[in-house]
Order: structure tokens, then C-alpha cells, then sequence
């Protein structure tokens, strides 16, 4: 949401194009991301297992009411939304339109997804954070220092959000509310495709949208429930997710 | 004598309060207070399951709008009020049962964005089956009397109060205080986990449910799906965090404190503003207070016994106030005085 509101912003600001002004809000968020880490969940980490994973949440929870209340005072509730000069123009491949908006969006989204992928198998950082992912107590064993992964994977996590962010409010309008309806769905897909498997949020993701585009038809305004019903029967059924070991 | 003065000092309350509607006529003070007992109840219920079991549930708000929204059905298609009342806390509670089996085969995070998944497709389906506000009909309106409200919400109020105190003081309370620290440890010697983990959420549905049927017997009109929605879930455990989460007293301090702070920001602030507000405030207290207000008087006496301006009076391991008076009893041998 917060990405999103970014772009606007620096659109709004400087009239630079969206899809250009991608690093500027990337760079933005992994900063602000790295800061609410420093204040608010660095704290969290010394605390015991079971109520380190309910505290954060529950801050999470709260900065969710926060953060859309400010953006509500900030920048109104209106639905708002960013018009780009190839907004409505696309191309036709096999008889199909395919929106330039869309094309551009998946470009992005895959370029990241690579570049993620690459980071965390290639790069030492990248290779630290898998590991403290999967036992951080061996981590810091193995001499990494895991507060700092820790505080950058955070920083990361907000970066993407906010690239995200940045796609949605061009593909989409966006107001205040949408920062819990897309959390759940980024939920949603991280269960479906298994916590921590970034080619199975691939395949989630586009499963998920699938879905809920065909849910629309036969369903209508209930496609939401649908994503959500999907979540809680992976979660019961298979916890490990759809793609997990 | 201890606990007897508590006694005491409740009934004294209670009493007061069954009379004041008597002494006060003006019914603005008398809504104030009917909001004060709804919260209490509601931050109340979502403190049995989290506070005293240990599970966090960003779900409560299901229960809640389940509640109003059987209430406000039963009681328009003609049932006694006090029929649909004692119904919508059915209804949650059959369906805390119905949902606790597969809820509580997850753990952790899991279960916590579990429920808040649940209480999510619980609105968006009331939202869509019913767009349009629910208003009483003009017979219901001229009936309206601000005082029966008053009366069910602190009968209701009263009766969770009990149930949390003579859950915090049971074999029961025990056992979900056990699960609550330690899961596996619990279970390991003999605590039958999952039956108390249900036990605490179907009296905090039960609760929640009746809170939701007070709440639909209040408004004149209001969106079905606006019962379901996280503010209410956001409410709760903010009060129960400011009062103290896991205290049978706790969501008493907690409700007076928002409810009050609530009224002066909108006499002080412009709208919005206490929301975040709230939210600050509610992170803070997790980090500084995460006993929450509760523990101010104990912190005093520390601070002063530090500067010797008062003898130490804190017994026991003070550092841990959750399993006080539960390592009180024990501390004290059999000589409860």
C-alpha cells in the first residue's frame, strides 16, 4: 500500500512515469523498512519463540491501522489511481489483447522474481538469510549475524511491497483500505506455494489469480472468499503448501 | 480477607451501577457507560482466549458480527429479545466448535492468520449477501428505552467478569494458563491441550457472540458487515493489552481507559486521528508495559522501595505478575489469611 502511495506521491510530485520511478519507491521502502525494523521489531527478537512470532504480528496488525489511517488523512480516501500516457493501449498477440500496463507489470515482476532468486542463491547475504531462515540459532553458530539479516530481509520484504505497490496502483486504483486485502493475498500465496519457495510463489501466484478471475465469473464480488477458502483449506490440509518438501 | 474485600468492593460496584439509571437521567452518561460494559465484555472475551489460553485470535470480530447478525434477524422476525439475545451466543459458540477442530490443528502464526482469514471471508460473505444497512422498524423505535441496553449490557458484562474470575481461579484456568506458557511442555504432562484450547474458545465465542447481540440491540441502524470488520478484533485486544492481557481486571481498566481517552479525541482531534493514535499507543504499551496498566500501582511501589520511601512490599517473584496469584497461594503455604 504503502508503495503504492509512494508512486503516486513522486508522480503527483514530479510527473515522473511509474514504471520509471520503480527504484526510486524500491529504494524508499527498503529504508523505511529498515528503520520500522530498527524501532519496532528489533525489540521483538529477544524475546521467546512462541511470542516473538504472536508480538509481531500483533504489531503488524496495528501498524496495518496506522499506516491506512495516516494515508486516509494524508492523502484522502478516494480511490486514486495513476493514468499513463499507454494506459489503455496494449497489443494483440494470436488474437488476444494484451493491456501495455500488464505486459510491463509481468516484466517487472519477473525481473524481480530472478533477481531474487539469484540474490538469495548466489550472493553470500542471500545465502545467510536461507540460513537463518531455516535454524538461526545454527546461524549465528556459522558466524552469521542475524539481527543484520534479519533487518535487511525486512528492508527487502518492504522494497518488493513496494514494487508491487507500484504495479497494483497503475494496474489498479487504490485507497487507504487495500493494505490488509493485499497482505492477505500475498498470505495466501506464501501458503499455497510453501513458506520460502520463491518458484512456487510463481506458480501460486498465477494459480491464484487464475482462480479468482474465473471465481468472477460464477461468483461474482465472492472471488475474495474464494483465495481466502483456498488458504485455509491448504493451511489445514497441507501446511508444508502446494510446491513445499 | 483479601479476596473477600474484592468481593465486597465488585458488589458495591454492581450495585451502584444496577441504581444509577435510577439517580441520572441524562441518557448520554448512561450510553457512555453502556459502551464501557459492551467493551468490557468484548475485550473480555478475546482476553479469555488469548490472555488466559495463550491464543491470539485476529478472528474475534467473526464471533462478534455473528452474534449481531443473528439478533438482529431473530429478534425483527418477531422472537422475545431475550430468546434471540440467548441465541446469538449460541450461534457463536456453535460455530467456535464447529471451526475449533480444524483451527486448532494449526499452531502459531498459523492459527492467528487462520482466524484472521476466517473473520475476513465472514465479512466480505455478509457484505456482499447483505449491502444494505439493517435499520428497526418504526415500532421497534418508539419502544426504544436507552436503560434496558443499560441493564444487558451490565448483566452481560457482569456475567463475563465472573466467568473469567472463576476461570482464573479453577483447575481449568490452570490448565490454560499451562498451555499458555508452554504448549508442548503441558501437554508432555498430561494436559489435554486441544480440550481446553476449545474449552477457551467456545467461552470466548459464547461471549463475544452475546456482546455482538447486545451491540445489534443497541444501534437503530448500522451495515451487517460492519460488525465483522477488524476494528472490532483491533478494539478488543487493545483494550485487554492496556489493561492488562491476562487479568481477570484488566479489561475493566482497559475499557474505561479507551472509552474515555476515545471520547476526548473526538471532542480534541480530528476524525482519524485516534486511530493511529490508538495504534501508537497500543505498540508502545507492548514494548514498556506488555502487563499493561495494571502493573502501574506495582511499579510505583517498586520505584518507591528503591528510594526508600516505602518498605518492599512485593512478595513472591514480582518480576513475573501473570502467575502472581497463582505463586502467591503457593508461597503462602495453606495460610491464606
Amino acid at each position: 500500500m504503502l508503495g503504492g502511495y509512494a508512486a503516486f506521491f513522486l508522480l503527483s510530485l514530479y510527473k515522473i512515469d511509474p514504471f520509471l520511478s520503480l527504484p526510486i519507491v524500491a529504494i524508499l521502502l527498503f529504508f523505511t523498512g529498515a528503520i520500522f525494523y530498527k524501532v519496532l521489531f528489533a525489540r521483538i527478537v529477544k524475546f521467546s519463540d512462541e511470542l516473538r512470532i504472536d508480538t509481531s504480528l500483533l504489531i503488524s496488525f496495528g501498524l496495518i491501522l496506522i499506516l491506512s489511517q495516516m494515508s486516509v488523512l494524508s492523502f484522502t480516501a478516494d480511490e486514486v489511481s495513476i493514468p499513463t500516457p499507454y494506459s489503455g493501449k496494449g497489443i494483440e498477440i494470436f488474437g488476444m489483447q494484451f493491456p501495455y500496463i500488464r505486459i510491463l507489470g509481468f516484466i517487472v515482476a519477473m525481473v524481480t522474481i530472478f533477481g531474487l532468486q539469484i540474490f538469495l542463491h548466489k550472493t553470500y547475504l542471500g545465502k545467510s538469510i536461507r540460513a537463518a531462515a531455516e535454524n538461526w540459532e545454527s546461524a549465528i553458530l556459522m558466524g552469521v549475524n542475524v539481527n543484520r539479516v534479519y533487518l535487511i530481509s525486512f528492508a527487502l520484504a518492504c522494497a518488493l511491497a513496494g514494487i508491487a505497490g507500484s504495479i497494483v496502483v497503475v494496474s489498479y486504483s487504490i485507497n487507504p483500505a487495500i493494505g490488509m486485502e493485499w497482505s492477505l493475498k500475498a498470505m495466501i500465496i506464501t501458503i499455497l506455494a510453501g513458506v520460502g519457495s520463491i518458484g512456487g510463489a510463481f506458480v501460486a501466484g498465477v494459480l491464484l489469480g487464475i482462480v479468482e478471475s474465473v471465481s468472477a465469473i460464477f461468483l461474482g464480488p465472492y472471488m475474495s472468499v474464494v483465495g481466502l477458502v483456498m488458504f485455509l483449506l491448504v493451511l489445514m490440509l497441507r501446511p508444508q503448501g502446494l510446491f513445499g518438501r | 480477607m483479601v479476596s473477600w474485600k474484592k468481593h465486597i468492593l465488585a458488589g458495591t460496584i454492581i450495585i451502584f451501577l444496577v441504581g444509577l439509571p435510577i439517580i441520572i437521567k441524562r441518557t448520554d452518561i448512561i450510553n457512555l457507560l453502556f459502551l464501557i460494559f459492551l467493551f468490557i465484555t468484548l475485550s473480555q472475551s478475546w482476553n479469555l482466549l488469548a490472555g488466559f489460553a495463550g491464543q491470539v485470535n485476529l478472528g474475534h470480530a467473526g464471533f462478534f458480527g455473528l452474534g449481531a447478525l443473528t439478533m438482529r434477524y431473530l429478534w425483527l422476525s418477531g422472537l422475545p429479545f431475550i430468546l434471540a439475545f440467548l441465541l446469538s451466543g449460541m450461534t457463536s459458540l456453535i460455530f467456535a466448535l464447529i471451526i475449533g477442530f480444524p483451527a486448532f490443528r494449526l499452531r502459531g502464526a498459523y492459527f492467528v492468520i487462520g482466524m484472521l482469514a476466517m473473520a475476513e471471508i465472514m465479512r466480505i460473505t455478509v457484505g456482499n449477501a447483505l449491502p444494505q444497512i439493517s435499520a428497526l422498524p418504526s415500532e421497534f423505535i418508539v419502544r426504544y428505552s436507552i436503560n434496558q441496553r443499560y441493564y444487558m449490557a451490565l448483566m452481560l458484562a457482569t456475567a463475563t467478569m465472573i466467568l473469567a474470575y472463576t476461570l482464573s481461579e479453577s483447575k481449568q484456568g490452570l490448565a490454560m494458563l499451562a498451555i499458555k506458557q508452554d504448549q508442548d511442555t503441558s501437554e508432555a504432562t498430561g494436559v489435554n491441550t486441544f480440550k481446553f484450547k476449545l474449552l477457551a474458545l467456545s467461552l470466548s465465542a459464547l461471549s463475544a457472540g452475546l456482546a455482538g447481540g447486545v451491540f445489534a440491540f443497541f444501534h437503530v441502524s448500522y451495515y451487517p458487515a460492519h460488525a465483522f470488520s477488524s476494528q472490532w478484533t483491533f478494539d478488543s485486544l487493545f483494550i485487554a493489552y492496556i489493561g492488562g492481557i491476562g487479568t481477570v481486571v484488566g479489561p475493566v481498566v482497559g475499557a474505561l481507559f479507551y472509552i474515555a481517552l476515545r471520547e476526548l479525541f473526538s471532542l480534541l482531534l480530528p476524525l482519524q486521528v485516534h486511530t493511529i493514535v490508538f495504534g501508537v499507543l497500543f505498540i508502545l504499551v507492548i514494548f514498556f508495559m506488555p502487563r499493561g496498566l495494571i502493573e502501574i500501582p506495582q511499579k510505583i511501589k517498586i520505584i518507591l522501595s528503591y528510594l526508600g520511601l516505602q518498605k518492599v512490599l512485593v512478595k513472591g517473584p514480582s518480576a513475573y505478575p501473570e502467575t502472581l496469584s497463582k505463586s502467591n497461594k503457593i508461597s503462602n503455604g495453606g495460610k491464606r489469611e
